[in-house]
C-alpha cells in the first residue's frame, strides 16, 4: 500500500521536471485539491465564528434599533435615550476610571514583580512565579465571592485589622467611592499576575550580553532598565497593556458579584449596565445598545494590538 | 557613555567587585522582602477562603476572635453540608459535562483549522487568520444579548447544552491562533518527506503535526478547559434553574438563600469549584504558562 502510494505521488513530480505543460496542469489540479481540503478543514471554524460571533455582532446592531417588545423599528431611539440619561454617563465615566486605573496598577505591579523574580537565583524563580500566578488561575467569579466576603459589611476581616489599628470601619462596598476602589482593587489583584507572566517571558528574551556590556560601561540598575529592558520590551508591554485594557473594559464578573452596580449605580461598567437593562429588566434592544457603546473603543484597541503582534512576529522571525 | 566607561575601568577592580557583590546581596534581600509583600497581597483571598471554609458556623458568625485564624477548631461541616444539602454536585456535574464537550469541540475545530491556515494556505486564508485573532478580542459581554436571542430561538435557553454551543466562541479563536503559531514552527522538510512517502493531508496531520506540536496542543487544551470552567457571563444570562446551572453562577447565586449568608459553606463551595483549574495548574504549570504567553509571542 505504501509503496504504491510512493510511486503514485512521486511519479508526476518526476515527470514535471522534464515536461512543462502536463506538469503545470497536474500541479494546478494538485493545488486545487489541496486548497479545497484546506478550506474544508477550516469550515467548522468558519461556521462557529460566522454564526456565533459575526452574525450576533451584526444582529446586535439591528436589535438595538428595535423597541422593547421588538415589534417596531425605532432607529437610533435607544441610543438617544441612553445618551440623555445621567446614569449612562456615569457608567461611561466609571468604566473609563475602572479600566484605566486598573490597567495602570496591573502593569506597574506586573513589571515590578517580574523584575523581582528575574533577579532571584534561577532555581527559586519557578516557585515564586507559581505562587504569584494563583489569582489568575482561580475562576474570577469564585475569587470575587471570596473578596466579597473579605469586604462583608459586618464581618469584614479587613475591618478587623483596621479597627485593631484604631481607625474606624471602612464601608468597603456600601460607600460609592470605596466601592469603586474595591472593585478596582480586585481587578488589579486578578490581572497583575498576567502582566507578571508576560513581562517575565519578555525579560527572559532580552540577551544577557546587553546587560553585561552595560555593566562594563558602568551603567546602574535604573540605566539598564531605562536603556535596555524598556526598549527591548516596548512591544510586548504595548500588546499586554492594550489586551488588558480590552479585557478590563469589558469586565463583568467582579462588579456583578460584589456590588451589582450599586450603590446608587456608581460602580456599573458597560457590561453590568447592559446586563441590567437587557436581561434583568428584559429590554434586550436597550441592553444591546448599551453594550454596543463598547465597540468603538474595543475596535481601536484591537487594531493597535494586531499591529503590535504583527511587528513582534516579524521581529522574532 | 564612553567617559564613564573609562572612569570605571580606571578604578581599582577589587573594590568594584566587592561592592558589586554587596550590592547584589542587598538587591537579593530587597527582592525577597518585596516579593513576600506581593505574595501576601496575592494570596490573602485564597487563604481567607480556606480558613473560613474550615470554621464552624458559630465561629464565622460571632466576631470575638481573630477572623484570620481558626480559633474554635477545624471542622469539615461546611463541606459536608455543601455536598449533602445543596445542589452543588449537580452544578459540578453540569460544569464537567459542558467543559469536556467544549474542550473536545475546541480541539477538533482549532487543530483542523490551524493546520489548514498554518500550512496549507488557500484563497483568503491570511485574511481568515487575521479575522480569527480579531474574533478573539470580541468580548463575551458584547455578544451575550444577541446570543440570548439566538439561544432562545434554538430552544436552548436554560439548558447547559446551550453553553456547549456558545462557549466555543470564547475558546476556538485563541486556541486556533496559538496552534497556527505552533504548526508554523514545524520545519517544512517534515511534511515534504511525508508527502513523498505518500501520506495524505489527514495522515500528515495525525502522524506528524499532532505528535510534534503536542506541547502546544496541551497548552491550548488547558486554556480551553480553564476558560470554559470559569465562564460566567453566558450562564448568568442564559441559565436560571438549579438543575441546569453551572458551578460559577450556581455557587455565587443559588447557594445564597434569603438574607442569611452561610459564608463557611459558600467559601467551601468556591474552593471546591476552583479546585480543578488549580490542580491542573499545579501539575501542568509550564504548559499553562506557555498557553498564556503564546498569544503575544507567537505571531
Amino acid at each position: 500500500m505504501s509503496t504504491f502510494g510512493t510511486v503514485q505521488t512521486w511519479l508526476p513530480r518526476f515527470q514535471g521536471t522534464r515536461l512543462a505543460p502536463p506538469a503545470t496542469r497536474g500541479l494546478r489540479a494538485f493545488l486545487r485539491r489541496r486548497s479545497i481540503v484546506a478550506f474544508l478543514m477550516c469550515l467548522p471554524l468558519i461556521l462557529i465564528i460566522g454564526s456565533l460571533v459575526a452574525y450576533p455582532a451584526f444582529y446586535s446592531i439591528y436589535l438595538s434599533m428595535l423597541n422593547k417588545a421588538q415589534t417596531r423599528f425605532i432607529g437610533l431611539g435607544n441610543f438617544r435615550f441612553l445618551l440623555s440619561r445621567d446614569v449612562f454617563w456615569m457608567v461611561v465615566q466609571q468604566t473609563i476610571i475602572f479600566a484605566c486605573s486598573a490597567v495602570l496598577f496591573k502593569a506597574l505591579i506586573g513589571l515590578v514583580t517580574a523584575h523581582l523574580i528575574n533577579n532571584l537565583p534561577s532555581k527559586g524563580q519557578r516557585k515564586w512565579r507559581g505562587m504569584l500566578l494563583v489569582p489568575w488561575v482561580i475562576p474570577l467569579a469564585l475569587s470575587s465571592l471570596g473578596w466579597w466576603w473579605l469586604f462583608d459589611p459586618t464581618h469584614s476581616a479587613f475591618n478587623w485589622i483596621v479597627t485593631g489599628l484604631g481607625y474606624g470601619e471602612i464601608p468597603w462596598l456600601s460607600d460609592p467611592y470605596w466601592a469603586r476602589f474595591s472593585v478596582i482593587l480586585v481587578n488589579v489583584w486578578y490581572g497583575a499576575p498576567f502582566f507578571l507572566i508576560m513581562y517575565l517571558a519578555a525579560l527572559k528574551s532580552v540577551p544577557e550580553q546587553l546587560y553585561e556590556a552595560a555593566a562594563v560601561d558602568g551603567a546602574n540598575a535604573w540605566q539598564k532598565f531605562r536603556y535596555i529592558t524598556l526598549p527591548m520590551m516596548r512591544n510586548i508591554i504595548a500588546i499586554t497593556v492594550l489586551f488588558s485594557l480590552i479585557v478590563t473594559f469589558s469586565n463583568f464578573d467582579i462588579v456583578q458579584i460584589m456590588t451589582g452596580g450599586g450603590p446608587r449605580n456608581m460602580t456599573h461598567v458597560f457590561a453590568t449596565y447592559a446586563f441590567m437593562l437587557g436581561i434583568r429588566s428584559g429590554d434586550l434592544p436597550l441592553g444591546a445598545a448599551a453594550s454596543l457603546f463598547m465597540f468603538p473603543i474595543l475596535a481601536v484597541g484591537a487594531i493597535f494590538i494586531l499591529n503590535g503582534v504583527r511587528k513582534r512576529g516579524r521581529e522574532i522571525g | 557613555m564612553s567617559a564613564t566607561a573609562i572612569g570605571m575601568r580606571a578604578g581599582p577592580s577589587f573594590v568594584f567587585r566587592a561592592s558589586l557583590r554587596r550590592n547584589r546581596r542587598w538587591a537579593l534581600i530587597t527582592s525577597y522582602v518585596s516579593l513576600v509583600i506581593f505574595a501576601i497581597f496575592f494570596l490573602i483571598p485564597p487563604y481567607y477562603m480556606v480558613v473560613t471554609s474550615l470554621k464552624s458556623d458559630a465561629e464565622v458568625a460571632h466576631m470575638k476572635t481573630n477572623p484570620w485564624i481558626i480559633a474554635d477548631g477545624v471542622t469539615l461541616d461546611q463541606f459536608r453540608l455543601l455536598l449533602t444539602q445543596t445542589d452543588f454536585l449537580i452544578f459540578f456535574r453540569n460544569t464537567a459535562i459542558v467543559t469536556v464537550c467544549v474542550v473536545a469541540i475546541t480541539m477538533v475545530v482549532s487543530v483542523l483549522a490551524a493546520f489548514s491556515l498554518g500550512r496549507m494556505k488557500f484563497w483568503g486564508s491570511s485574511i481568515l487568520a487575521t479575522g480569527i485573532f480579531l474574533t478573539y478580542l470580541v468580548p463575551d459581554t458584547l455578544l451575550f444579548i444577541p446570543l440570548f436571542q439566538i439561544v432562545k430561538a434554538l430552544g436552548l435557553l436554560n439548558s447547559y447544552w446551550g453553553m456547549v454551543l456558545v462557549y466555543p466562541t470564547l475558546t476556538v479563536p485563541f486556541c486556533t491562533w496559538i496552534m497556527i503559531g505552533y504548526f508554523q514552527s514545524i520545519p517544512k522538510e517534515l511534511d515534504e518527506a511525508a508527502l513523498i512517502d505518500g501520506a495524505n493531508h489527514l495522515q500528515m496531520l495525525t502522524k506528524i503535526f499532532i505528535p510534534v506540536a503536542l506541547p502546544g496542543i496541551i497548552a491550548a487544551a488547558i486554556f480551553a478547559f480553564t476558560v470554559s470552567w470559569a465562564a460566567f457571563v453566558y450562564p448568568m444570562a442564559f441559565l436560571y434553574s438549579a438543575d441546569q446551572q453551572v458551578l460559577t453562577v450556581g455557587t455565587v447565586t443559588s447557594l445564597i438563600r434569603g438574607d442569611v449568608y452561610k459564608w463557611g459553606m459558600l467559601m467551601a463551595g468556591a474552593l471546591l469549584a476552583a479546585a480543578p483549574p488549580l490542580v491542573i495548574y499545579a501539575f501542568l504549570m509550564d504548559y499553562y504558562i506557555a498557553g498564556l504567553t503564546a498569544g503575544a509571542t507567537k505571531g
